[in-house]
């Protein structure tokens, strides 16, 4: 009697049992440009053998968006920084375009941030924001405002394909160390670390999520929990509450070292900014 | 209403003879890896266990075990070993300390501390001093362990 329950019970289960495993030979390709996805690991992630995007895990549906430039619901909010490229602000009378010619010309800079510069960890974000008011007279936007999302997602989309590429070296070694030690610090009252899950658990189900890497190479990331952009920091913060953690400051130091930290360890692996995730 | 509903609930309360103050967290005694005495003297509710077990804001165990005996939720996570037969594995003071702190039996677990409520960095204002369950919803989870028997 027994016996016949317990079968009965697997049966069930398996029926609903989803396929869990990131398929090995999926291959990344947009608009004719193949992707790296799957990299030897750079010596400093000393506890990975390979990297992978966070794109290998994503259910077929959700990858599909990534394919096409038309159905990823990124290039929206792409086209929506396009318009304030072009916008006069401040008390310059200046925009964007009005010093950057094309803004194609910022091809291969994502791949190189954060970056290290006078003593201080300088993101994407800064670089933006320090154009607005040294150089507009305008007032900065809000680190993770959407604004501020579209307009690094439209200069990261210049480097699509091309490698992360960061330096840990001289000047940014004090603070790529103090981004590692963040990664296996164990925080909040389920007191877990970045490490427990993405290094620890990736290609594991983790109730319904597949988990990845943590990697940062697709960021801006649309999400279709939130249908919009999200930040790298947004991304670090909203791991950290599921942890019951209390998040750094979105632009303070730490998750600035933590950028840092986490984009070597995807070196080699392609921008994909905007990818798709859900 | 309120206040009826409220008087009935405390004479409930001062009814139950069983009902004394739980061991707080820290009192917990973990002895290679055991905890001998129930934290509630209140035999464990298998029932609520098992709702405790899969309620994503008290256990969420099912976040990283695969329960065959809930063939009803759709997704199970797969950090941790399967539940199926944990009861024969395990004695109930083990499993006792398995869910109040992980840690005292298998070191650097990632599985949190269910019955802890200090030494944890920079927790989240609203869960500060808590434990992420009751010591009742712990005796009621590991009634309902000792259920999975293969
Ligand atoms: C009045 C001129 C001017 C305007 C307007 C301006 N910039 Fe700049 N921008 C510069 C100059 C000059 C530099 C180079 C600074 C340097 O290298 O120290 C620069 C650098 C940058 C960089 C860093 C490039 C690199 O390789 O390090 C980015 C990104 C950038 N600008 C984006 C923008 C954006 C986005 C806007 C509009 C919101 C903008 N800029 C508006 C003059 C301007
Ligand atoms: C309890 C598990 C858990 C912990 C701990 C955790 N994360 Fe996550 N993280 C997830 C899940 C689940 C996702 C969504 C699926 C995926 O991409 O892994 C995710 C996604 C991410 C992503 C997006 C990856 C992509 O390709 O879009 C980044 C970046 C990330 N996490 C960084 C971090 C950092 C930094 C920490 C530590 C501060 C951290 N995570 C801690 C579970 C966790
Ligand atoms: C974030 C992941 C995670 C969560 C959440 C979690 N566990 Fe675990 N659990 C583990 C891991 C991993 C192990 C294996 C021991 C180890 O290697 O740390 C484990 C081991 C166990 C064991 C021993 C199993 C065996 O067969 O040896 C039991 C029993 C158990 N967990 C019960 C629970 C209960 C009950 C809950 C919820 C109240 C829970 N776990 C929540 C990850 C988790």
């Amino acid at each position: 009697m027994k016996a016949i329950k317990v079968l009965v019970s697997t049966a069930c289960f398996m029926g609903m049992a989803v396929s869990t495993h990131a398929d090995e030979t999926a291959a990344l390709s947009i608009e004719g440009q193949d992707f790296t996805i799957q990299a030897a690991a750079p010596a400093h992630a000393e506890n990975l053998d390979e990297v992978t995007s966070g794109w290998i895990y994503r259910a077929r549906e959700t990858q599909a968006l990534q394919l096409d430039d038309f159905d990823n619901p990124g290039f929206v909010f792409v086209d929506q920084a396009i318009d304030s490229w072009n916008e006069v602000d401040g008390t310059e009378d200046k925009s964007c375009a009005s010093c950057h010619e094309n803004v194609e010309d910022f091809a291969g800079l994502r791949t190189t941030l954060p970056r290290v510069e006078d003593g201080k960890v300088v993101t994407m974000e800064d670089l933006v924001n320090s154009c607005r008011t040294e150089q507009m007279g305008a007032e900065p936007w809000k680190y993770s405002g959407a604004q501020m999302i579209g307009m690094t997602a439209l200069i990261g989309l210049q480097s699509r394909g091309l490698p992360m590429n960061v330096a840990i070296d001289g000047e940014a070694a004090e603070f790529w160390e103090q981004g590692k030690e963040l990664y296996y610090t164990r925080v909040g009252q389920l007191d877990m670390s970045c490490s427990n899950c993405h290094e620890d658990n990736y290609d594991t189900m983790i109730r319904a999520d597949h988990l990845s890497q943590g990697q940062t190479n697709g960021f801006p990331t649309y999400r279709l929990k939130n249908a919009k952009l999200n930040s790298t920091h947004g991304r670090f913060k909203g791991c950290m509450k599921n942890i019951r953690a209390q998040p750094y400051k979105v632009g303070g130091d730490e998750f600035k070292s933590l950028e840092l930290y986490i984009a070597s360890r995807g070196q080699g692996l392609s921008v994909e900014t905007p990818s798709v995730r859900n | 209403m309120r206040i009826i509903g409220i008087s009935i609930a405390v004479a409930g309360l001062l009814a139950n003879p069983l009902a004394a103050e739980p061991v707080a967290p820290n009192d917990v005694k973990y002895e290679d890896g055991v905890v001998s005495a129930s934290l509630t003297g209140v035999p464990g509710d298998p029932a609520n266990g098992r709702d405790v077990f899969k309620n994503r804001k008290q256990g969420n165990c099912l976040a990283c075990h695969v329960n065959a005996d809930m063939p009803e939720e759709s997704f199970h996570g797969e950090v941790g070993p399967e539940m199926t037969g944990v009861a024969d594995r395990w004695e109930a003071q083990e499993l006792r300390a398995i869910v109040a702190n992980s840690k005292m039996v298998f070191e650097d677990s990632i599985m949190p501390a269910f019955y802890k409520d200090t030494g944890f960095e920079r927790t989240l204002e609203k869960f500060e001093g808590q434990s992420i369950l009751t010591a009742q919803q712990v005796e009621d989870v590991i009634a309902y362990l000792q259920t999975l028997t293969e």
